[in-house]
Parts: structure tokens; C-alpha cells; sequence
């Protein structure tokens, strides 16, 4: 199989910035006296998905930088170490070196090992209890300086873009030399495609560092780049600048001579190092410059059309180059809706037009045909936006399987079943990272070592798989290990240690139930790949959010199943209408086998069963108006319809009055706005605007054995 | 149809310890709920059947798009008379991220209500629950009851929302 890997990594970049973003901006909200536990384990959380996720492809720096970041929100998110606003700063800062980290795996630029060294060990000393340099950069002074000029040295060579006469003092501030870093680094944040105006905007401690970038570009023509801070002449900006440089003269002496003597002589080639420096500073001031900054930022990307039309022409630059886009899924949504609604609206103009006669009404139909031919190609294409063949996160899998089980010394031989099965793609972006945990997981602690497994008298290789099917109205999604099981004494001993209510005679699913608790974990050791407690809840989290349900099969040495289903929420699904009463029901065409008309000798009772016979065949017999409770125009199977039905192997009739017809119809979620109900997969909207229940015939069949 | 845009101008306009009901008739007695969860009002439709459901869900309706269930208070705490005629009205709620239509005799006014205004309910028999309550008002010599819509709503006794997915957030 080949895999193509690229695309792969463009989603693990795009979901890796999300979550940094997501973590910048609770680490910045969050209260430092009393933090939100759940707001933690949310941090906590972004900074393991992007280690699992860069663990699946190699991106090492990125996963050593995690790791210990992870070990220091872990302790932090457990109580056993204290947040200040020093940690919040070194945590900000990580989440810098963090991007800037990905943005050079995304332009397959080398990585900037010492960095990557650098905010590991400032992490570590931090773990330590020691002091890093990241301190609040409020207690600046000259002593601390001078301190890590020791450093200085070995941070020289990260700097190369920087110009050696330009102030020394200040360069030693890890701060100044991501920022140097970010100003060669062209695309750094700012013309990011992701990043909107607006976004730029909220994230106030991110755009200090982007700041330097748009004002780079502006020193090619000045009139332009002055145009960001939206109507300042220059000589306005030159108060502007002595304005900010007076406000922190005052709190770094030793910087503010080199600071005010460039203040003098702006050039144009300064001018992007200098004024990074500045908003750096006025950051550095106090908890404030969120404020004043913000007004400035969003304004001219508004106001100012040149530098805002400078931005776009850039943004597009990048977005050709990725040939995708990234549209907000909500609008997507949208089209489908309009989509669907456009096809309820043509089969009404449809109905009208037939009443009509003669010529007008013939030319009306023809024109109503290549409605019909225009709206349906439209929703196939609307529908194709959103649908994406499960293997686009299976195949990213063989990666994962390969390194970690050459790391785990263990043996395992993937298969993947299903990959054709096709899911709505908001669907495929969430499941990466529960699959991704339920795969470690299995890796971990279900498939046992190699020797064990021979001791076990078990294949040596052992067998991992991912499967995907569609059943019913849902999408069901497997991963399936032969390991060990889960181990019921273990979960049981940790449910007790962890105090949680664990009643004896206690059921093998309520068991597996328990593994899905926060902070839980059975592990001995924390290991790279698992351990933490933190997989499972996220697991279960994020199925839920996609308002599917995990269930956990496990036999005791011979394997788990993990088993995810998702409903269909958004397919469209080819469907016979059947008409019982007054209502209309939906049978999704693939488990049709056959509609026939009984005759009343083809109808056989077994004991209180009705069964009907069809060539040499018994097959039960189900009434759709008992099952429905409704009222029947057909009361008995020969006055109206057996609609042959086949799920799950299992063969059936079931009665209704009448076939209306065959048509395409949109699924929508009754669970929305009410409930599941049995029987029903969903609903549609008919072309008179009402609606029909979508039949659910796995459920049906299971009506039989009762 | 009423327009919620000029309603919420208007309560952004009153003193803002006041807070806007809309009142609604059920049988002989007068009740009110916060006119923020009402999304529109309209007439009654011929709605979907549900199987397995209590008589009072009558079941869903399209309402643009959204499959919308309709639930009949009328028959939910056996006031007035069930019939279903142009003029019987559907109040859609917007409440807890969902849409739910409910069956009422008729709407009858806005009311403003300051918070000294509302009365604690009394301890009520079996026909409402006094979960479900807010307090009681007197407007104009009429004693209107002031229902929590969004407890209600929620409530397992309307059944409106799987337990199952209830239990599992919590």
C-alpha cells in the first residue's frame, strides 16, 4: 500500500497548531491562585496529543519537548507543584519554541537543535526547582543578566540573522532570540494562513513575537508599512517609539541607552529587530500590554487597506501552495443543509409540474428534469466535501505500529479492514487521536513481548487491527489487539486505591467502564507512550463529542476490542418509501432483497410467530405498524406488502401497506434536538416538507428472537 | 410571528433587575416562561409519529430543516382540552443547545416582571411539579404561573432527552 505521508503531516500540522493555540490561550487566561482543574487537564491534554502525534512521524524534537512539558503540567494539573507566573511565562515560552518548532518541520527546514535543547532544559530546571531564565520578566535585573550571558554563548549561534552591533545587553534574553529566529523564519505566525486578523488580535503574547515580521515586509516601502499602526505618520511613530521606550526606560537601565541611541537613527534595516524589541518590552512591563496593544493590532488590519491587501496577497501565496483549504466546517455544513433543502424544493416543483398539461407542461417538465439532474450532481459534489475514506487515518497508523513496537521490542503485524468505508471528514479529524491512544494503548499494554506470547504458546507476531464497517445507522470502528486483555484484578486494585465507588460483584463491561476515568491508568511505569491516565478519558471524550459510543470487549489472554461507533450523522443513504397509515418510513435500499405481495398460503404461524414462506424458505415475519405503533390501512401481511430484509445474516419480512418509491434521502440526526428511538436510524425530510423516519433494520432484526 | 429581535431591544430597555416573560393560557390557568428561550411561535402542524414515545410527545416536525420534536403540555399535565385546530399554538424553545415545540391553548401577552414581583411557589399537588417552577405573579388580578422551562425541558419525565447521554456528561 502506498502511503503518502505528506498529507498526513499537513493535517497533524494544522490540528498541532490548534492545539498550541488552544494552549497559549487557557495558559493565558488561566487564574494562577486558583486554577480550573479541567482547564489544566485540557492544557495537559493539547500537549499530548501533539506528543502522540509527532511520535507517529518522527517529529523527535517536537516529542522531547512535550514530554517534558507534559511532566511538568502533569505535576502541576496533580497539585504537587506550584503555579507562578514565572511557569506560566516558561510555559508561554515553550509554547513559542513549540511552534516555532513546527513551523520548521512544516517547511522541512532543519531543526534548530539547541533551541529545542535550550527549552527542554529550561523545563527540566524548572522540574528541578531551579531557576531559569524565563523568570518574570518583571524581576529583570542587571544581576540576571548577567547570569545568563553565562549562556549567551551558545545561544550566539542561534542568532545568525542578527547583526552583531546591535545591543548585546539585550540579546541574551532567550525571548530576543526566538525572536531573531522568527524574523528569519519568513511565514512565522503572522502570514500563517490560519491565522485571521482577528485571531492575531486575541492571541496577545503570540503577536508580540509575530509583530517584527509584518513591519520586516514594510520596510520595503514605508509608506505601506508605517500604514500598520494604522494612521501614524512617521513622525508620529518616532514619539510612538520614544513614547514605549520612555515607559520601560525606567525598569531596565542597562538596555535603555543602547534602546534610546537606536531610536535616533531608525533605518529602515533596523527597523524590525528594533520595534520587536520594543513590543517585547512593553510585554515585559507588566500584565497590561494585552490592552494597549490589542487596539493597535486589530485596527489596521481593518483600517489600512494597503498593509491589509499586502496580507492577503501573501496568505494566498501559502494557500496555493498547500492546494487545499481550510474552510471553517460549520460552512459546510451549511451548503449540505442548503443542499438538502434544494432537493426537498425541486422534488415539490416536480410534483406541481406533473399536474401541468400540454405544452407548456411538457416544456415545463423537461426543464424540471434538468433541475432534478443539476441539484443532484450538486448534493453529491456538496456531500463529497465532507466524505473522506477511513484509511486517510488508518494508513497513518503503520508509522506508529512500526516505530513503537521496535521501540517496545514487541512484534506486531497491523491489518486494516474497511479503509473504503467512507466517514464524514469533520469525523475523520477527531478520530485521529483516539485511535491514536487506543493504538499505543494496545501496543503497550495489550500485546505482550515476544517470549511471553511463545511462553503463552501464542503466534510470536503479534496481530493488531483497525476495521471499519458500516452497521445499521452507524459507522463502527474497531482496533483489535490478541494481547493479553484487559486485567480485571488491576483495574479493580487501582479503582480502589484511586477511592472510587467499586461494588464486588462488580460486571466485566462496568470494569472496562472504569478505565475510561481521568487520571486513571494501570501502568507501573509512565512510559513514553502511555501510562499517564490521561488517553482513555480523552478517548471517550472526544467519541462522545462526536455523539458516538465506545464499547470494550475483552477476553482474558486472548485479546481486547475496542470498538467506536459512530452515527451517521451526515450520509445520504439510497431508501425505499414504504407507507403504513398515514406515515411514510424510510428501508435503506442495501438491505432489500426483494418486495412481494403474499399470498395467503405463503403465510405460516410457528406457535405465536408468523412466518412466510418464499422459495422453500421460512422467514419471520414482522408487522411495521405494531412496531410503530400505528394504525395500519394492511392489517393482515396479504392485503399489503412483504418487504424482504437481510442484516446481520439474519433474514426477514415485515409488512407494510404499500412501496411509494425509491429515492435518495439525507440523514438527519433525530438525537439533535430529541432522542434515539428504537428502530430508527434517523430521519429525512420528504419533498412535501414532512418528515419520515429512517428505518433501522439491525435493530428491527433483533425484534425476531424476542 | 413574533419578532424576537424587537423583544430583546425592548428588555434591554427596561430596569434590568426586570426580566420578560412570555405568558401562554393552558387550560383555565395562566402560565409564563422566559421569553430568552422562546425561538418562535406558530401554528399547529401536522406532526411525525414516534413509536414508543408518551401520548403527550405527538412527535417531530421539520421546522427548516432541524427535526424538531413536538411535545403537548396540555396533555402532559391534563388541563384543557386536547383539540388541534388553526387555532392551536406551537411555542418553539430554544433551551439547552436544542429545540423543543410545546403545544399551548393559546399565547397571551409579553409581561414585565420585576424580581420582588415573583412569589415562591407553594409545594403544588401531583399535576406540576414544583421542580419546574419559578414562582407565582399577579398581573392584572390573574395569578400566572412561572414555569423553568429549561428544568422541564430537561427533566426525565418528558423523556425529551436520552438519560443515557444525560448521565454521561455529568
Amino acid at each position: 500500500m502506498s502511503i503518502n505521508m505528506a498529507e498526513f503531516h499537513q493535517v497533524f500540522f494544522e490540528e498541532s497548531h490548534e492545539h498550541l493555540e488552544n494552549m497559549e490561550q487557557l495558559l493565558i487566561a488561566l487564574d494562577i491562585q486558583s486554577p480550573d482543574p479541567e482547564e489544566l487537564n485540557t492544557i495537559f491534554r493539547a500537549a499530548h496529543s501533539i506528543k502522540g502525534g509527532s511520535g507517529i512521524f518522527g517529529f523527535t524534537a517536537l516529542t522531547s519537548v512535550t514530554h517534558v512539558m507534559e511532566n511538568l503540567l502533569d505535576k502541576i494539573r496533580k497539585g504537587t507543584f506550584e503555579l507562578s507566573s514565572g511557569i506560566i511565562d516558561l510555559l508561554l515560552k515553550t509554547v513559542d519554541t513549540l511552534s516555532h518548532i513546527l513551523s520548521l518541520y512544516r517547511q522541512e527546514a532543519p531543526i534548530d537543535w539547541q533551541q529545542v535543547e535550550f527549552a527542554k532544559n529550561q523545563l527540566v530546571a524548572a522540574l528541578n526547582g531551579e531557576s531559569f531564565s524565563a523568570v518574570s520578566p518583571k524581576d529583570l535585573s542587571t544581576p540576571v543578566i548577567q547570569a545568563i550571558t553565562t549562556n549567551s554563548n551558545q545561544l550566539e549561534e542561534a542568532r545568525t540573522n542578527q547583526a552583531p552591533e546591535e545591543d548585546m545587553g539585550f540579546g541574551f534574553f532567550e525571548e530576543d532570540v526566538e525572536l531573531s529566529l522568527a524574523v528569519e523564519n519568513q511565514d512565522f505566525g503572522f502570514f500563517d494562513e490560519a491565522y485571521t486578523a482577528k485571531e492575531i488580535g486575541i492571541d496577545s503574547l503570540s503577536q508580540t513575537n509575530v509583530r517584527p515580521e509584518p513591519i520586516s515586509t514594510a520596510a520595503d516601502d514605508n509608506d505601506l508599512g508605517f500604514g500598520f499602526f494604522e494612521s501614524l505618520t512617521p513622525d508620529s511613530i518616532d514619539s510612538e517609539l520614544d513614547a514605549i521606550v520612555q515607559v520601560q526606560t525606567g525598569k531596565t537601565p542597562p538596555a535603555a541607552d543602547s534602546t534610546t541611541a537606536q531610536t535616533n537613527h531608525v533605518s529602515a534595516s533596523k527597523l524590525p529587530q528594533f520595534t520587536g524589541k520594543n513590543t517585547e518590552k512593553v510585554k515585559a512591563e507588566a500584565s497590561v500590554p494585552v490592552n494597549p496593544i490589542q487596539p493597535l493590532m486589530q485596527e489596521p488590519a481593518t483600517a489600512t487597506k494597503p498593509i491589509h491587501l499586502q496580507t492577503v496577497a501573501k496568505k494566498s501565496t501559502a494557500t496555493s501552495q498547500d492546494a487545499t483549504l481550510r474552510v471553517e466546517t460549520s460552512k459546510i455544513d451549511t451548503l449540505v443543509n442548503l443542499a438538502g433543502e434544494l432537493v426537498i424544493t425541486q422534488s415539490m416543483l416536480t410534483l406541481i409540474g406533473n399536474e401541468l398539461t400540454g405544452e407548456l407542461g411538457e416544456r415545463l417538465k423537461a426543464a424540471l428534469m434538468e433541475l432534478e439532474r443539476n441539484t443532484r450532481e450538486m448534493q453529491e459534489a456538496v456531500m463529497s466535501v465532507r466524505m473522506l475514506p477511513v484509511s486517510f487515518v488508518f494508513n497513518r497508523f503503520h508509522r506508529l505500529v512500526r516505530d513503537l513496537s521496535e521501540q517496545l521490542g514487541k512484534n506486531v503485524n497491523l491489518v486494516i479492514e474497511g479503509g473504503n468505508t467512507e466517514i464524514d471528514k469533520g469525523m475523520i479529524e477527531k478520530l485521529v487521536d483516539p485511535l491514536t491512544h487506543l493504538v499505543r494503548n494496545s501496543l503497550d499494554h495489550g500485546i505482550e513481548k515476544p517470549e511471553v506470547r511463545q511462553s503463552l504458546g501464542k503466534p510470536e507476531v503479534a496481530e493488531l487491527s483497525l476495521r471499519a464497517s458500516q452497521r445499521g445507522g452507524s459507522i463502527v470502528i474497531a482496533v483489535h489487539d490478541d494481547g493479553a486483555g484487559l486485567d480485571r484484578e488491576k483495574i479493580l486494585q487501582k479503582a480502589r486505591e484511586n477511592n472510587m465507588p467499586v461494588a464486588d460483584n462488580i460486571s466485566d463491561k462496568q470494569i472496562w467502564q472504569l478505565i475510561f476515568t481521568a487520571g486513571f491508568s494501570t501502568a507501573k511505569e509512565i512510559t513514553d507512550v502511555s501510562g499517564r491516565g490521561v488517553g482513555m478519558d480523552v478517548v471517550r471524550k472526544n467519541i462522545e463529542a462526536l455523539g458516538g459510543r465506545i464499547d470494550i470487549d475483552s477476553v482474558a489472554g486472548q485479546g481486547a476490542t475496542f470498538e467506536i461507533q459512530l452515527p451517521l450523522t451526515l450520509a445520504i443513504v439510497d431508501g425505499m418509501s414504504v407507507s403504513v397509515g398515514n406515515q411514510i418510513y424510510i428501508l435503506p435500499l442495501v438491505h432489500i432483497i426483494e418486495s412481494i405481495q403474499p399470498q395467503p398460503e405463503q403465510l405460516k404461524f410457528l406457535s405465536q410467530e408468523r412466518l412466510i414462506r418464499v422459495r422453500e424458505e421460512y422467514l419471520p415475519l414482522l408487522n411495521l405498524y405494531q412496531l410503530m405503533e400505528i394504525e395500519a390501512k394492511a392489517k393482515r401481511p396479504e392485503e399489503g406488502i412483504v418487504v424482504l430484509l437481510e442484516s446481520n445474516n439474519k433474514r426477514f419480512g415485515l409488512c407494510v401497506d404499500a412501496l411509494v418509491g425509491q429515492q435518495q434521502v439525507v440523514i438527519k440526526s433525530l438525537e439533535k434536538h430529541y432522542r434515539r428511538i428504537p428502530g430508527v436510524s434517523g430521519a429525512t425530510i420528504m419533498g412535501d416538507g414532512s418528515v419520515a423516519l429512517i428505518l433501522d433494520v439491525e435493530s428491527l432484526s433483533q425484534q425476531i428472537k424476542n | 410571528m413574533e419578532s424576537r429581535a424587537s423583544l430583546s431591544a425592548k428588555s434591554e430597555l427596561s430596569a434590568h433587575d426586570e426580566v420578560e416573560f412570555l405568558s401562554f393560557v393552558l387550560g383555565e390557568e395562566h402560565y409564563a416562561l422566559d421569553i430568552m428561550s422562546v425561538k418562535e411561535i406558530r401554528g399547529y402542524e401536522p406532526v411525525t409519529k414516534i413509536a414508543n414515545a408518551p401520548s403527550f410527545i405527538k412527535g417531530v416536525l421539520n421546522l427548516r430543516g432541524d427535526i424538531v420534536p413536538i411535545v403537548d403540555l396540555r396533555m402532559k399535565f391534563n388541563v384543557g382540552t386536547v383539540t388541534y385546530d388553526e387555532f392551536t399554538i406551537v411555542i418553539m424553545l430554544n433551551v439547552c443547545d436544542r429545540i423543543v415545540g410545546i403545544v399551548v391553548d393559546a399565547v397571551s401577552d409579553v409581561i414585565k416582571l420585576s424580581s420582588e414581583a415573583i412569589l415562591p411557589a407553594p409545594e403544588f399537588g401531583a399535576a406540576f411539579d414544583s421542580r419546574y417552577l419559578k414562582g407565582l405573579a399577579t398581573v392584572e388580578e390573574k395569578m400566572i404561573i412561572l414555569v423553568n422551562i429549561q428544568a422541564l425541558i430537561s427533566s426525565d419525565e418528558l423523556g425529551l432527552i436520552d438519560t443515557n447521554s444525560l448521565s454521561d456528561q455529568e
